[in-house]
């Protein structure tokens, strides 16, 4: 037994550190603590409302995307245009968000994920005469390998022939995300930090040939999706198999839902969307979701315990950095009182579990091609392929919505700004359920929250001590070589965090066997 | 030929990692070309240190930044993405531990900066605060140049806002120093921005100007006519977006309809409300 510093972990977004303690080998208590406060929350304060949809986007580089559109449906709830968008607004809002999606969830696959599977240094010895692995073969044979040393070593287990493809894979999947990000900016004006979504709708007026440019750079994502993603996802998750075992998580899933279908209904819980809201557990039972169930706990975060367990409209900030016990800057969103995972999984399996055709056969057919129960999705590998499955679905279906686009008609409508009123947006960012939250007093904003996917899945324990989810998932783990702890990382990443971590593993009561170097 | 090395550590603080994912959407050269191949003939920059992109995580890749500092001390390029918070000393943004005490992003940019061949303020919070000093600034955030001006640190300092800023403007910037050494007093402006991309305004080159000369403004998105009265920046903002144009040269903000909203200024959320028309006070005489 001993203490190892994993400080910090790399590959995700944002400052994130995770103290694990270990006994014989077995991860036995986590605290992971977000170690960034930039207070957004509370430079949004006192101005115009119109600025959160630009203010908000800031909160994340990677998905900003979503929440500009989480804060325009915010805003037009407030502002009472929620029924009155222009179906061009609406369409266009789609299909900027699928257009994030699915490069998003490429660029993690290949770009935060890959690294931990396949082997970049052993192409030293490729042989073949692939350009780009050549070019990779001169660049380790000049021996500089930034950025790609040092790493974990030791379980690197694809075939040559596997790992190759994959990292040849990886050097493609820069030009298929940025692709992914041109179909985006066709409408969106620029990413990342869109400047087209805008209450109201969209700033743009649709065109023919902006729509013409977005389907034929959508077909060629499609078949990268079809031959390229989904078949490398499957073949490192089949040599990885012991990863459907790992890193199961709290059991309870969450999703907002996502991808208007109907524009005409004011309220957004009741809206038609392509992903459907609600819960599912391990029992893959579903259930319908009730929003006012959300709360915020703040026992372990550094705010005063006086803005514990209330409902995120009503929710505050008051910071209390000293406060004992605490050990993050992230609340922990709670519902009806219950730890609860969101993400790509979350949808997959509450869609699953309320009976959407198109959902249950694709996801039945790829486990049963790889002999798989559906509770094998609850794990590592279960994360990454539920985030391929529904990027080809979201790639499939944006076809359909691009061409009820009518080019030409407007995408936006005017509205007056109220002097006091109340807005939620919520929907499924890349990385899970997102909530905005609105009060506007004197034609300011009074007080606006967000919770975002990331603060549901990494938080820390709750009012109960109840840990968040990506503490669950790491505890009860057993790491194979305490000097190259790939399973923790690989558990992190599976989430697609939101905060850049450092990691420490601790004897069960805390105190310090010294250190020594992970190399 | 035997190919020059230039180290390089990309340091994330009080940011987004959006100015990341910008440099990311890089064309030519691609992003592959930059970490991989010889960006120009006979250099290539060896990242040895980004968050979002390296391999390897926990101390051996504090370590690399620590050994870079040292080792190749006065040679290497350390690229600044995010703000630097400084109230309460700090702790509002750390990394890693040193001696058992967690290390602020202040005291790892003091650290970096002091002996770097350059400085590079990536993106509007590096180079001057940006979203997370908006007013009231809760964590006392600065871009990197006051962090310097403080230490009385020398090292070459080049700003390159933009929220984000375009991958052309970083890649431009890098090579013109691979190519031409630092750039000199004269290539910057006051605010030590690249005269090459942050000389003119938006306004200078908009392709909606005609409207602006002839009284013409939108008065809603969608509308025909100068997107001024909408709040639009272009007349306050320096960069060439309306000729660079973004992501592939697909568009840009005033092109696909929107607003400029002013992001490589300093201090761009607290100007005015966004959607609002800026007034004459804050409008340079020549407009």
């Amino acid at each position: 037994m001993g203490q190892i510093v994993i400080d910090p972990v790399t590959r995700i977004e944002g400052h994130l550190k995770v103290e694990a303690v270990v006994d014989r080998g077995v991860v036995k208590e986590v605290k992971s603590s977000g170690m960034l406060f930039r207070g957004l929350e509370l430079i949004l304060r006192g101005r115009d409302p119109r600025d959160a949809q630009q203010i908000t986007q800031r909160i994340c580089g990677v998905c900003p995307t979503s929440h500009s559109i989480a804060a325009a449906l915010n805003l037009d709830s407030a502002f009472g245009i929620a029924d009155k968008i222009p179906d061009n607004g609406r369409i266009i809002r789609n299909l900027i968000l699928g257009a994030a999606q699915i490069a998003d969830h490429v660029l993690h696959f290949y770009h935060l994920t890959a690294l931990d599977y396949v082997d970049v240094a052993r192409l030293a010895k490729y042989s073949g005469n692939n350009p780009v692995l050549s070019s990779i073969k001169s660049f380790i044979a000049r021996g500089e390998l930034g950025p790609f040393v040092p790493r974990y070593e030791g379980d690197y287990r694809l075939p040559d022939e596997v790992n190759e493809r994959v990292v040849a894979h990886y050097v493609a999947a820069f030009d298929m995300r940025r692709r992914g990000q041109e179909m985006l900016t066709l409408f969106g004006c620029k990413m990342p930090h869109n400047v087209g979504v805008v209450p109201g709708g969209v700033a743009s007026v649709p065109s023919v040939d902006n729509m013409t440019s977005f389907l034929w750079r959508l077909r060629e994502f499609q078949e990268f999706v079809d031959s390229i993603y989904l078949p490398d996802v499957l073949a490192v998750a089949q040599v990885y198999s012991d990863y459907f075992e790992i890193g199961r998580g709290c059991g309870n899933l969450l999703a907002y839902g996502s991808y208007e279908l109907d524009g005409k209904e004011a309220d957004l819980t009741k809206r038609k969307r392509f992903f459907k809201s609600g819960t599912t557990s391990s029992d893959l039972k579903f259930n319908e979701l009730d929003q006012s169930k959300i709360t915020e706990e703040v026992k372990h975060s550094w705010y005063a315990d006086s803005i514990s367990g209330r409902h995120p409209s009503q929710g505050d900030i008051v910071l209390d950095e000293g406060k004992k016990g605490a050990y993050s800057w992230l609340k922990s969103p709670r519902y009806d009182g219950m730890v609860f995972e969101v993400g790509p999984l979350a949808r997959i399996m509450v869609n699953y579990a309320s009976g959407n055709v198109k959902v249950k056969s694709l996801v039945d057919s790829v486990l049963s091609q790889a002999d798989l129960k559906p509770k094998a999705m609850f794990s590592v590998m279960g994360r990454h392929l539920a985030r391929a499955l529904e990027t080809k679905l979201i790639a499939d279906a944006m076809t359909d919505w691009l061409l009820q686009l009518k080019p030409g008609e407007p995408a936006y409508i005017d509205y007056e700004l109220p002097k006091e009123a109340t807005g939620m947006g919520l929907l499924d960012a890349s990385r899970g359920a997102l909530g905005h939250w609105i009060e506007v007093k004197e034609g300011k904003i009074a007080n606006y929250q967000v919770i975002t996917p990331s603060t549901w899945n990494v938080s820390p324990r709750d009012d109960k001590n109840q840990p968040g989810p990506l503490e669950q998932a790491i505890i009860g783990t057993k790491i194979k070589d305490e000097a190259n702890p790939f399973e923790i990382v690989r558990i992190v990443r599976s989430f697609d965090p939101c905060l850049a971590c450092s990691i420490h593993l601790l004897t069960p009561k805390g105190h310090d066997l010294g250190r020594f170097r992970v190399c | 030929m035997s190919t020059k090395e230039y180290p390089a550590i990309w340091l994330q603080c009080a940011g987004c990692t959006g100015c990341s994912v910008s440099v990311l959407n890089a064309v030519s050269p691609s992003v592959k070309n930059l970490l991989v191949d010889e960006v120009l003939p006979g250099s290539h920059i060896n990242l040895r240190f980004h968050p979002t992109v390296m391999a390897g995580a926990g101390e051996p890749v504090l370590e690399v930044m620590i050994d870079t500092s040292r080792e190749k001390k006065g040679g290497y390029i350390l690229i600044v993405e995010g703000a630097i918070p400084t109230a309460k000393d700090g702790i509002y943004g750390v990394i890693g531990e040193k001696d058992g005490k967690p290390r602020t992003m202040k005291s790892w940019v003091e650290t970096l900066a002091k002996d770097a061949l350059a400085v590079v303020g990536l993106g509007s919070c590096a180079a001057f605060g940006g979203i997370p000093a908006a007013a009231p600034n809760p964590t006392q955030c600065c871009g990197v140049g006051e962090i310097l001006r403080a230490k009385g640190i020398n090292t070459p300092l080049v700003n390159i806002p933009g929220c984000p800023p375009h991958p052309d403007w970083f890649v431009g910037t890098v090579a013109s120093i691979l190519l031409f050494g630092l750039p000199r007093p004269e290539d910057l402006d006051e605010y030590k921005r690249p005269k090459a991309f942050y000389g003119q305004t938006i306004h200078e080159n908009c392709p909606r100007r005609a409207y602006y000369d002839e009284n013409k403004f939108a008065k809603k998105f969608g509308d025909p006519g100068c997107n001024y009265e909408l709040g639009c920046r272009g007349p306050i903002t320096h960069a060439d977006c309306p000729v660079r144009l973004w992501n592939g040269k697909v568009n840009w903000c005033v092109g696909g309809g929107a607003t400029c909203i002013g992001c490589t200024e300093p201090g761009f959320f607290d100007i005015a409300p966004l959607y609002q028309k800026v007034s004459q006070a804050v409008l340079p005489e020549e407009v």
